[in-house]
């Protein structure tokens, strides 16, 4: 019901800003913005002259300097001469490698979770009831600081896998967990591996032509072709084909014990901190997913399950075909906002030692140059632009899952 | 220009925030306590003890501090901070001095616009490994892993020496001392770098002390002391001069055992006269009562007494005086006269 106001009549006058409808939101609206404009002015115009009293500017000129230090995990070419604009870059390569990571994880757990906590085995829904509650309410930071506590603490040293004669073998002469991390072997590309890889892509491709096809014929004939095992055989048979027939051009380099007196050498480190970070946030962040999963799910109405069993649908199907899908539409707004957390909370990394964005320029950086507003700003902006980057790539798949109203 | 009154008012209220902070000592007196910031930890230093009280050498700089200015070694409120927080406190003017074994440099000194007031401790960067290791010399590190606390000099000496020295290293950078100690007895790090002082005072604290060494080199000058704010210079003069008095108390012999027979009349020494003000004005002219140096003397006694009683050779940390000792005994400290 609303009432319906005759437009009032006459010239405008002041006092209609705030007694008129028409004029009184845009009014009030305005006050706002100004407040909001002069807080924001009286802030900054504080921070500039207290700047100015202590006798420091604003400038980024240190960006270009030599950071000086060194950083234990980098996918880029850095060392202490590098500078401080380097550093800040491995940084956010970890950043968004571990939410990356996580993301992926956190994903899996929570829709396994979701699932699974509608089951109807009493046990399964019980035990990710209690997993999702133990999960989402015990803080993050509490989370990751355990796990890292906990490796550090039950792996083994990484001097055990030391020596002629170490107490603990690698795992297949290539594996070795210790509580500094993860050693496994790293490929060395020698000549003839471009084949390789390239009838690798190759068969990835042919495993979606192969689907399209399938999916295409049961459309228009309701032939059903296996789609499992070819897809299986077609992603090992040619690959390891062509790996013999190229005469094994890839070779293993394993986690060398004899190397070193203090680590391991060689192959691929996979630092303990990575690994703490990693699994923190997405058993975390996996939990808060498994809500969202079994919202949507029960979203769906019971009707549409009811209906494909009916149809003769096996209850797998009836979830993948049927009720995800819908689901899905459902789903997917608070996992954009799950993502945002993951990318976010990774800035717990300094906990554990992970050297993320916030550890080099926010933490290292911003101490050994004293440049805290200036590292900070630019701290905002790249949080900001990640953030604004996967809201806006998770909107685009909504926009394509959603119904679509015609 | 035009601003509206709120924001020219606002304006001046922030300029006003600003030029506040400038007279630090009249904030302390107003306050009736000193705010001193100290590390979140590192016993013989600054560590509280089992009744919550702080204590150590660090501790003994901001008791004095507070003895002169107040008359009272207790009104300090001690406000803990890691290598990364520490400036920030200072610069903000959340604490009004720092004593945490900070490395006077230039760029912290000149760029982060601090004054350094003197050094009270000749420090250098060592390394601890287990001994287990069989590791005799930092030239042998090569492929260590390496436990480091962030936002130190320290990190960047721990750079320079291994790529000096043609050596690669894994860091793990650290906030604490305690999260240090923890790292590196679960061997998360083969190696524990930090102050030397540091390190002797972290080995005391393990179980089995003897089963980690502290290797032979000194990679660094680390001239630790207490800071002060830039611009502030009278409050610069108030802890330099407590920090001077205590070394000076030493050199003169005046201990917190004879100071009061000292301090009753004018002696024979007119420099102790002067120092304990039975003699001149010294005290005034610092903005302080006149016996502000026996009360910073009395707080905690004078350098010798603080150093022996908190990290001397009779304490589990054992630090011998070696540079610390006053410039008569072959050492370094050498205070200004009291004139």
């Amino acid at each position: 019901m609303s009432t319906i106001t005759d437009p009032p009549q006459g010239p405008f006058k002041v006092s209609m800003l705030f007694n008129d409808t028409r004029y009184r939101s845009l009014t009030f609206q305005a006050i706002a913005l100004v407040l909001l404009i002069v807080a924001f002015a009286y802030l900054a115009s504080n921070l500039m002259s207290n700047l100015a009293a202590a006798g420091l500017n604003i400038s980024y000129d240190f960006l270009s300097n030599p950071s000086g230090y060194d950083i234990n995990q980098r996918l880029i070419e850095y060392d202490s001469q590098s500078s401080h604009m380097r550093a800040a870059w491995v940084g956010i390569i970890n950043t968004l490698l571990v939410a990356f990571l996580a993301c992926i994880t956190a994903t899996v757990f929570g829709v396994l979770a979701g699932v699974l906590r509608l089951s109807n085995n009493w046990l399964v829904s019980k035990l990710m009831a209690f997993y999702v509650e133990i999960f989402r309410n015990i803080p993050v930071l509490i989370w990751i600081i355990i796990i890292f506590t906990i490796m550090t603490a039950v792996m083994p040293g990484a001097r055990s896998y030391l020596g002629e004669d170490p107490e603990a073998d690698l795992l297949f002469g290539y594996f070795a967990f210790t509580n500094r991390g993860v050693y496994a072997p790293a490929p060395i590309w020698g000549p003839g591996s471009g084949v390789v890889v390239g009838v690798f892509i190759a068969s990835l491709i042919g495993i979606f032509a192969y689907r399209k096809y399938a999916q295409h014929l049961l459309y228009s004939t309701g032939k059903l072709l296996p789609v499992g095992w070819p897809s299986l055989a077609l992603l090992i048979v040619p690959s390891v084909l062509a790996y013999f027939i190229m005469g094994q051009p890839i070779g293993l380099d394993a986690p060398d014990p004899l190397a070193n007196r203090f680590n391991l050498r060689g192959g691929i480190q996979i630092g303990a901190p990575l690994i703490a970070l990693w699994f923190a946030l997405s058993i975390y962040t996996g939990a808060f997913i498994a809500e969202n999963v079994r919202a949507g799910i029960q979203a769906v109405s019971k009707g549409q399950t009811e209906a494909a069993s009916a149809l003769g649908l096996r209850p797998g199907r009836v979830m993948n075909l049927v009720v995800l899908p819908q689901a899905l539409r459902v789903i997917i707004p608070p996992l954009v906002s799950q993502y945002l957390n993951i990318t976010k909370n990774s800035s717990l990394a300094i906990a554990v030692g992970y050297a993320d964005i916030t550890a080099t320029l926010g933490g290292i950086t911003l101490n050994q140059t004293g440049r805290a507003i200036e590292c900070v700003l630019l701290l905002m902006l790249f949080y900001l632009i990640i953030s604004l980057s996967i809201s806006t790539v998770m909107n685009i798949y909504n926009n394509a899952v959603k119904l679509k109203e015609r | 220009m035009k601003k509206s009154v709120l924001f020219g008012a606002m304006t001046v209220a922030g300029v006003a925030a600003g030029v506040a902070s400038a007279g630090t000592l009249d904030d302390v007196k107003a306050r009736g306590k000193l705010n001193c910031g100290v590390t979140t930890g590192l016993v013989g230093f600054a560590a509280p003890d089992a009744n919550g009280e702080w204590e150590g050498f660090d501790v003994g700089v901001c008791r004095a501090v507070a003895a002169a200015v107040l008359g009272d070694a207790t009104a300090v409120e001690f406000v803990p901070t890691t290598g990364k927080t520490r400036f920030t406190a200072l610069a903000s003017g959340e604490i009004d001095v720092l004593a945490r074994n900070t490395t006077w440099t230039f760029s912290r000194d000149v760029d982060l616009k601090f004054e350094f007031v003197g050094v009270n401790y000749y420090d250098g960067q060592g390394f601890m490994v287990p001994k287990e290791l069989g590791v005799s010399s930092a030239k042998e590190l090569d492929g260590a892993t390496v436990c480091i606390q962030t936002g130190t000099t320290t990190e960047l000496n721990l750079a320079d020496f291994f790529r000096s020295n043609n050596m690669s290293y894994e860091p793990v950078p650290i906030e604490t001392n305690a999260e240090a100690q923890q790292q590196y007895l679960a061997g998360a790090c083969d190696v524990y770098t930090t102050d030397a002082s540091g390190l002797a005072s972290t080995r005391a604290t393990f179980e089995t002390p003897a089963d980690h060494v502290l290797l032979p080199e000194i990679v660094s000058k680390e001239p630790l002391g207490p800071l002060v704010r830039h611009g502030d210079s009278e409050w610069g003069d108030v802890v330099r001069w407590t920090l001077n008095a205590l070394i000076t108390a030493e050199e003169l012999g005046v201990s917190s055992a004879n100071i009061a027979d000292m301090s009753a009349a004018a002696g024979d020494n007119p420099e102790i006269n002067r120092l304990l003000g039975t003699e001149g004005t010294l005290g005034e002219m610092l903005g302080l009562e006149a016996d502000w140096a026996k009360k910073a003397i009395m707080a905690g006694g004078n350098y010798a007494e603080l150093f022996e009683k908190n990290i001397g050779e009779t304490t589990p940390i054992g630090l011998a005086r070696g540079l610390n000792a006053q410039w008569t005994d072959g050492g370094l400290l050498y205070s200004p006269p009291f004139r």
